[in-house]
């Protein structure tokens, strides 16, 4: 599952890294690190970050895997 | 498209094709679909990946938390797509409506958005650019190959170059345990960006963190080894760094070349084009089917005295894009225009770095609340007695206040009482920008003047 987080709307409130540690994380006092492709296993958590995030950063895959993703290496 | 149906044909059955398929092309062609284009779309790329995220190559993937091959960005919908990556974008003919492609290919458009973005400018001697060990970072395939080797334990990493991303590269190295030296021809980092007084401080924190920091310096050239390895630099100030690797980040150029005599008013500053995002030609009149998104544009903003403004900033690319894609398929009564408050973000040596408003046209800066010596503050930038932009460090819960008083003009210094305020933010100092004709490693914003076709530029590489 891929995400993306919009670092500029971001407050660093963290609610992301207590709901979903595994995926997002302090650095720093205020600097938001996260993975940018979270395992299938979190997809839970991650839908609760990305609702409980008070400013709407956190941006999930709508898609599960565009045909784009596999092929076309022409 | 005066009403005569032609917008609904466009809508219904017209072709739209995306020329650069990385974060600015993805976001306009998501915005298409959304806005109920049912056309043909075709995505035309020159890397091979699917669209991904640039901003964790130099910070999440070099600290090992992921992998360069895993930054693929989210989509919002299915697209329904052409996708033609891994296949460049060689020519334009505006007359005929249609793009040249590297394998030969011709893809006729209705409206063409243009989103090729910027490219690292590479070291500039080409034989020394080409030693094993000498890397720049803008790509996936960059970033992955830099990784693989800081994985082998270098002795020595050193970066040319103290703007954002060379900044964010020593500070990776430096939380790997990686010894690093950094050479900076202005007088300390980020100075293209945010001016001398913030840049000392960020010298102060790169040194605070094991950097070897040299600046004012030049570098004058990089030794190989008779197995074509690098092994040293050269800088100007008659010193050598030995060292395996060698980062070169002096900023970036724009992906224009393959425009060149098709009439656009594309340049080394970028493609001009209006608020509303349509590309201006070469005699400054404003197309109707090209569209520019992304850090390959230059527009004109309202706010920032109609200059345009070339901005390599995230949040501009996905704002830009989106509003190019919305204007695409909109009378022109309807069209809006592009006046995203600039903004970006960088975290390095564990400091959170946020800005709004353009800092580089700032001539002063108020400290307006925390401290430079704590290295928590907000710096607030004036310009002919406004605010024109501001930065954080470790304050970043603050910027959207001082994004309010740069969006209505408000006076500089601001007149209210300023909370928090320590005894080295009491009054307006110097910036302290260089000179601009004298570019470092190139700042994240650049002004370009007025004149849509503007091509005059010089730049003299930090060598
Ligand atoms: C290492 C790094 C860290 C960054 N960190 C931050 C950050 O912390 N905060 C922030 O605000 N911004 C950051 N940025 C900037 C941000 O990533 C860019 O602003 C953003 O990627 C711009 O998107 P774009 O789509 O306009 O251009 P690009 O991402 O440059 O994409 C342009 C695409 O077009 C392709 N292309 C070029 N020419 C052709 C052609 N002729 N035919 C077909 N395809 C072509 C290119 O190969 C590329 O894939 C960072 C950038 C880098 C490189
Ligand atoms: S919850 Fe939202 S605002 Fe808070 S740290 Fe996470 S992404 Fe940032």
């Amino acid at each position: 599952m891929r995400l993306v987080v919009d670092l500029n709307r971001c407050q660093g409130y963290a609610q992301c890294a207590f709901l979903a540690p595994e995926v997002f994380a302090m650095h720093g006092e205020e600097a938001l690190l996260y993975h940018p492709e979270a395992d299938a296993a979190q997809r839970e958590k991650l839908a609760q970050a990305a609702a409980a995030c008070p400013v709407q950063a956190i941006l999930v895959d709508a898609v599960d895997a565009p045909p784009e993703a596999v092929s076309d290496e022409r | 498209m005066n009403g005569d149906g032609s917008l609904e044909r466009l809508r219904r059955e017209g072709r739209i094709v995306v020329v650069g398929a990385s974060l600015a092309g993805l976001r306009a062609a998501e915005t298409l679909r959304e806005k109920g284009f049912a056309g043909s779309l075709t995505m035309v790329g020159d890397e091979p990946h699917e669209p991904y995220d640039r901003p964790p190559l130099s910070k999440q993937v070099l600290l090992g938390v992921t992998t360069a091959d895993r930054t693929a960005l989210p989509r919002r919908r299915d697209l329904d797509a052409t996708w033609r990556l891994g296949v460049a974008a060689t020519g334009l003919d505006m007359a005929a409506r249609r793009v040249r492609l590297a394998d030969g290919d011709e893809v006729p458009y209705d409206r063409l958005l243009i989103a090729t973005g910027v490219r690292a400018r590479p070291w500039p001697r080409p034989d020394e650019a080409e030693l094993d060990g000498v890397f720049v970072l803008r790509t996936r395939d960059d970033s992955a190959a830099l990784t693989r080797r800081l994985a082998d334990g270098p002795r020595r990493v050193f970066v040319i170059g103290a703007g954002f991303t060379g900044s964010e590269i020593a500070s990776a190295c430096r939380e790997r345990g990686i010894a690093v030296t950094v050479a900076e021809r202005a007088a300390a980092p980020l100075v293209g960006a945010l001016g001398g007084v913030v840049g000392a401080v960020a010298a102060e924190l790169q040194r605070e963190h094991g950097v070897d920091l040299r600046c004012a310096v030049m570098v004058t050239a990089l030794e190989g080894d008779a197995a074509g390895r690098v092994r040293a630099a050269h800088l100007s100030d008659g010193s050598t760094v030995e060292t395996d690797v060698v980062v070169v980040s002096l900023g970036a150029t724009r992906n224009t070349e393959w425009l060149a005599g098709s009439g656009l008013g594309a340049g080394p500053r970028g493609i001009a084009c209006d608020a509303g995002c349509r590309a201006f030609d070469i005699r400054g009149i404003v197309t109707d089917d090209i569209y520019v998104a992304g850090d390959v544009a230059r527009s004109p903003h309202p706010l920032f005295g109609y200059q345009f403004l070339s901005l390599e900033h995230w949040g501009n690319a996905v704002c830009q894009a989106e509003i190019a894609a919305h204007n695409m398929l909109s009378e022109s009564a309807d069209r809006l225009p592009h006046m995203w408050v600039p903004a970006f973000w960088s975290s390095q040596f564990g400091v959170n770095i946020k800005s709004v408003g353009v800092p580089s046209m700032g001539t002063e800066i108020l400290v307006a609340q925390g401290s430079l010596t704590d290295r928590r503050f907000v710096g607030v930038y004036g310009y002919q007695g406004r605010v024109i932009g501001a930065v954080a460090f470790d304050h970043a819960r603050w910027l959207p206040f001082y994004q309010h008083l740069i969006e209505t003009t408000a006076p500089f210094p601001p007149p209210f009482p300023l909370v928090d305020r320590r005894p080295d933010g009491q009054r307006p100092i110097d910036a302290d920008f260089p000179d601009p004709s004298l570019p470092t490693h190139g700042p994240t914003v650049t002004l370009s003047g007025y004149s849509p076709a503007d091509r005059r530029m010089t730049f003299t590489p930090a060598h």
